[in-house]
Order: structure tokens, then sequence, then C-alpha cells
């Protein structure tokens, strides 16, 4: 579950993009608290980017974006890592 | 939006007919709006069927696509199609113009009477959220919920009455491959025309506001929308293969190869085909009319210039035939995503992978094709490497001076030398075409990169209609608007390959008096450094009609019959009188070289500017002439 959208990335913030844009673009593509994330699939090289399950739709995004997305494993995952 | 709206989706078939004067003075204006796949196109096309025209707004190279659509009572609506876009916080400049036209604030462009939302109904979570974002620009809105056939089919369960009231507008149900609920549509819309508009009063949202709009669209959605008990599982299927990192990647290594192939040889008989007909056209000419420079005139330049825009047709049309099937399938946002990590080393987007895959046919349709980039600079790079991909054009001149210098020999007791300079050659085109790409967008263009972020859609079986439409539509738009200034090119090439002709009782081929005789004359010293004799310098001002006419010139300047035979007596005389390391630097400066007025051509109505193909142009040169120095120095150094 998506527990911060924003959150402040290890790769620091992009050149181009200010932490806030990042948020709000992250925003706009469904990226919001209390959704549901799962990884689906991952790319060939260095596994990027990354293939996600968010609620009933799918997006694809860079490691590098994904970053800036605070997740909380719960449900039958959690269980299993405790 | 009035708050009577609601109302008027219940009692739009009483209402229509008063609120539509017979005889509009000004047809309503309507604007279509919604997130990309959302079938908007589609519906574009169900509305205004083959009437339609596409342009570029002022100054930018965003499509304008407006068409004209029968209300229910008969008259004329103007639909515009808008880009498509999650947000009206423009990102791109394909955003900015949705923004731009919803806010009634593009110049030259009059604000739109009414807005209609498409929405895909199987996926509607981010499109609510637009819904209330253009809610605030105030104007008359009516939502349509596309694809309903879908979403019916899957067991989705929408409350519209429920829905409409929520959002404060119609809400009608759309298929708009089989036309259906268009009426309906188009009676919604035509009954909030009237409706006062309110006060606009959007502006940029904030992160907190995003998150707002995001809660209100979910507790909308909750309340009107069951999802289907049992949801689609198709697309999540097809994924867990299409994407997989070794079986996805193979599939489309396939999909692309296939898609080269069909480039490359399905467009050979149609082009043989239009080749041969102008030739056959001019040889007719020929015939009938006196020789002059009239005669030359409408033969080698007008019949031979439009003959070479024609020739480019069937290539363009295959290569958007399988970018469009790509597109409405939902693939190519799935091959975007195997491909961006490779060419996103190059600094390049995942998606420029198919326009340079393309060009290996010709630069021309890549270049073209370079429009499924959305970003304004990854385009931009990708139309300025696609012309360093080795394009089929240069195949006669590589096997001409191949077959000439290079011995027919085994290497390594299987490969043949030949076959492996063709294949060197070919590499140092792509290897270039990545560090150029690399060195503009890491040097030049540096601290830009987009974040790669995009939604992947449902798969959904292309509608032939719109695949053919879309198809006939590229033609007509390279046809009508590369292919003047393609035209107009080729007119001056021939005018300095044949002006002024030879003074009487000349000896030695006309070429020689003409311009380009001058020219090439005059570059000469210019081109002695890197190899060049002058024969040489006079075929490249007419092979800057395209690569392979090169082949032909030099034919022309040595006064050898029969040039155009790679093997023929042609490959001889090279071989008599040019050194190997002049051949090779040729070989080097043909890898480079921006010898093709076409491709400048369609480059300027691409950016529409002139200056991305002067750019492409002094680039390329100035790699030519270092590769082709560079090789010929080297080679020297060699004993060649």
């Amino acid at each position: 579950m998506v527990v911060q959208v924003g959150a402040p990335s290890a790769f620091g913030p992009t050149e181009a993009l200010a932490q806030g844009e990042l948020e709000r673009r992250l925003l706009e593509i469904g990226f919001v608290e209390g959704a549901e994330v799962e990884i689906l699939h991952e790319g060939m090289i260095g596994r990027d980017p990354i293939g996600v399950r968010l609620d009933d739709m799918r997006v694809a995004l860079r490691r590098r974006e994904a970053d800036a997305v605070l997740v909380r494993v719960q449900g039958a995952y959690a269980e299993a890592a405790e | 939006m009035s708050v009577e709206a609601p109302e008027a989706r219940m009692s739009v078939a009483e209402l229509a007919p008063d609120t539509t004067p017979a005889a509009p003075a000004a047809a309503l204006r309507i604007a279509l709006v919604g997130n990309p796949n959302c079938g908007k196109t589609a519906l574009f096309n169900a509305l205004t069927g083959a009437r339609q025209k596409v342009a570029n707004y002022a100054g930018v190279t965003v499509e304008r696509k407006e068409g004209l659509a029968h209300g229910p009572n008969g008259e004329t609506l103007r639909v515009l199609d808008l880009p498509g876009t999650y947000s009206l916080r423009a990102r791109s400049p394909d955003e900015v113009i949705t923004r731009d036209v919803a806010l009634g604030r593009l110049e030259g462009e009059t604000p739109p009477d009414v807005m209609i939302c498409v929405a895909d109904a199987t996926n509607l979570r981010l499109v609510l959220r637009l819904v209330l974002e253009l809610k605030q620009i105030g104007r008359p809105m009516v939502l349509a919920l596309n694809m309903y056939d879908i979403a019916e089919r899957q067991g989705w369960s929408i409350d519209l009455d429920r829905l409409s009231r929520e959002l404060g507008m119609p809400v009608v149900t759309t298929v708009a491959t089989r036309k259906r609920g268009l009426d309906k549509l188009l009676v919604a819309v035509e009954a909030v025309a009237g409706a006062a508009h309110e006060v606009p009063a959007w502006r940029e949202p904030s992160a907190g506001e995003l998150r707002a709009a995001h809660a209100e669209a979910e507790r909308i959605r909750k309340t009107c929308i069951r999802p289907p008990s049992h949801p689609d599982t198709l697309t999540g299927r097809l994924d867990s293969v299409l994407l997989h990192p070794v079986a996805g990647v193979a599939i489309l290594l396939t999909v692309l190869f296939l898609m080269f192939q069909a480039v490359f040889s399905w467009a050979q008989p149609p082009m043989d085909l239009i080749k041969s007909a102008f030739d056959h056209l001019s040889t007719l000419i020929t015939q009938v009319m006196p020789d002059g420079v009239l005669r030359s005139l409408i033969c080698d330049g007008i019949i031979s210039g439009v003959g070479s825009v024609l020739v480019f047709v069937p290539q363009i049309m295959i290569l958007f035939l399988f970018i469009i099937l790509l597109e409405d399938s939902g693939y190519m946002a799935r091959a975007a995503f195997l491909m961006d990590k490779i060419m996103g080393g190059a600094g390049l987007h995942g998606r420029a992978f198919i326009p340079l895959l393309s060009s290996f046919a010709c630069a021309i349709p890549g270049i073209m094709g370079a429009r499924v980039i959305d970003n304004k600079r990854d385009r931009l790079t990708t139309i300025l490497v696609a012309p360093l991909m080795t394009c089929s054009a240069r195949i006669p001149v590589y096997t001409l001076i191949i077959s000439a210098f290079i011995p027919n020999r085994a290497v390594w007791g299987f490969a043949s030398l030949q076959g492996l300079v063709m294949f060197g050659l070919y590499a140092t085109g792509i290897l270039s075409a990545l560090a150029v790409g690399f060195v503009v967008r890491k040097v030049f263009w540096r601290g830009a990169t987009e974040p790669f972020l995009m939604e992947l859609p449902a798969y959904k079986r292309p509608d032939a209609k719109n695949v053919a439409m879309g198809v006939l539509t590229r033609g007509k738009i390279f046809v009508k608007r590369a292919g003047t200034v393609i035209l107009a090119m080729m007119i001056v090439v021939w005018f300095l390959s044949s002006v002024p002709g030879p003074p009487p009782g000349a000896v030695g081929p006309a070429i020689n008096y003409s311009f380009a005789g001058m020219i090439g004359h005059g570059l000469e010293p210019l081109l002695r450094p890197i190899g060049f004799t002058w024969q040489i310098a006079v075929a490249l001002i007419p092979g800057m009609a395209a690569r392979e006419v090169a082949v032909a010139a030099l034919g022309t300047v040595y006064a050898v019959s029969g040039g155009e035979g790679a093997t023929g007596p042609l490959a001889g005389v090279l071989h008599a009188h040019w050194s190997l390391a002049t051949a090779l630097a040729l070989l080097a400066w043909y890898v480079f070289a921006p010898q093709c007025a076409a491709t400048l051509g369609v480059i300027k109505r691409e950016t529409n500017s002139w200056t991305w193909p002067t750019v492409t142009f002094f680039y390329m040169l100035a790699l030519a002439y270092a590769a082709a120095f560079a090789t010929f120095h080297i080679a020297q150094a060699f004993g060649a």
C-alpha cells in the first residue's frame, strides 16, 4: 500500500524535476496514498523499469521515479515477512 | 456548469429541438478531451467520418485535428480533437495545446462552446479527477463513457444517473467503433450548449489539491461504479508473457523484425510500380516533345520530382499501419517499456526505437514516426539521429564501391570480406546515431531527463476502420505537406545540374557545364584533403536529390553507360581512377553525409522550422568530412 507519494528519494531530486513536480506527476498518474501497489514486471537490464499494478490500473515507471513512492508491505506478504 | 445539467440528461430529447436554432449562424464548437488511450480518436472519427482536416497549430508541431459532424437535426457541428492528457497542468507541447484551448486562451483558436470529456468506461479512475479539474474551467461539459460495450461485457456496473448528479453534467454512453450513442451524445451537447458559462476558476493545482481531488474522485467512483466480480485477466495474462524479461524481448524483436521486413520488402512492388509509371510518363513526354530546357524541366525536374515524392508513400503507409496497430492494441507502451533501458543509455526514449528501426528502410517514415514520442526534446533528438541509420538508398552506393574495391574473399574461413565491410558500415551508422543522441541529450540538453512514467493500457483489438483512416491520413499528410517541400528541392537540384546547357560542339558530359559542374569544380579544393576527385565533387550535387542518384551521376560524369549496375562497367572505371583510400573515404562520407533533400524537407515539415534541417545538414556534413578525412589519411598511412 502506498504510504507516501513524493518521499525524499535516495537519488536526490532529479536535475530537471523539482521534488514537488515529480510528486504531482505521480499523483496524476494515480499514485495516491492508500492505493495498493504490486510489482508485476521488471525490465531485463538492471530490473529496470518496473511495471506495477496500481489498484486496478497498470503503470510503468523507472526505479528512479518509483523511489519517491514510500510503500508498506501489507496483507499476506506482511504476515509472511513476520 | 449550470445546476440544471443533470435534469438535462433526462430530458434532452424534448429539450433539443428548442435549444438548437434551425440554421445556426455559427456552428457549435465542440472539443474532445480525455486521457490517452480512451478511444477519443475513434470517437472523433465516428463523429466526423471523412470530414476531417489535419493541420498544425501555429508555431508548434502539435497536430490540430478538426472535423465536421452532423447534429441530430442535420445542423453542422465543428469538432476539435485535443491531445490526450491526464491533467491540465501541461507537461508536453501537446498538453499545453489541450490546456490553452480548454481555457480559451490559445491565440487564433475560438474557444469551444461545449467540451466532451471522453472516458474509457472500463478505466475511470484517473479520468474522474480530470473531469473535476475540467469543471473548474466553467464551460458546459458532457461526459462520454466510451467503450461501454466492453465495460458491460466485463461486468462493470455504472450508475449513470448518480454519476451525472455527482459530477453535475450529462453522462452519455458511447461505443465509438460501432457508432453507438453518438446521437444521444450530440443531443446532450446541444442541450448544455446554452448553459451559462461560469467564471473560470482553474489554476495549477498543488500536490495537496491533487490529493483532495483524488479523494473526491474516489468517493464518486465508489458510490457510482461497481467493478466486475470477476475482473478481466486477459491483459494480465498477456503481459506475463509479453513483458517477460526474456520472452517479451524475444517477441518484441520478432515484431520489429517483421515490421522492418514489411517496410523494406512489402513496399518494394508498389514502389517499383510508381517508379516505372513515372519513367514511362517521362519517356512518353520525351517522345512527343522537342528537345530543350522545357522538356528537361518537365521530365527530369517535375516528373521525376513528383515520382520521387510518391515513391515514399508505400513505405510510409506500411510503417504507419504497424505503428497504429501497435498503438491501438496497447502494445506500443509495452515496446517502450522493454526498450527503455537500452534507448535510455543513449539518452533516447523507449519509444524512439520504432522510428529509428524504420529509418533503416528510409529516414523519412522514421522521422514522421517520431510523433509517437510525446516529449519535445526526445522527439527532436530522435529526428536528428534518424538519418544516420543506414537507409536503403545508401545500399546502391555501398554495393558499387564495395564491389569495385573490396576483394571478394573469405575471412576467418566463413565470412565474406565484402559482407563484413557492409556490416561495418551499418554498425557505424547505428553506433554514431546512439553516440550523437547521447551527446545531444547529455551535453546540449542536459538535465532535461523526462521521467518515464506511463500507463500500461489494457489490450484492445484495433478497429479496422480506424486503422485504415489513420494510415490514409498519414499518406495524405505526407504528400500534401512534405511533398511540396521535397518537390521544390528536387527542382532546385535539377536546375543546378542542367542549367546552363553545354555550349555547341562541347565534348564531355553536359553536367560539367552546369552550375552543379561549376560548384563541383569549385568544391574540389575543399574535398581534396579527404581524397575526393573533382568527378566525385560534381556527382555529389545531383546526389542531393537522393543518395542513390549519386551512382547514376558518377556514371554520367565518367561518361559510362549502364552505370546503375553495381558490377557493371562503372565499377571497373572507378577502380581504375580511384585509390582504395579514396573509395574508403567516400564510403565513410556516405555513412554521415546529409545527401538527401527529401529527408531535410520532411524534417522541416515535422519540426515546423528551418532550424532543425539546417542543424541536421551541418552536423552531418561536419561528421562526414571528419570521417572521410580520417579514413583517407589512415588508409593512406597503411599504403592504400
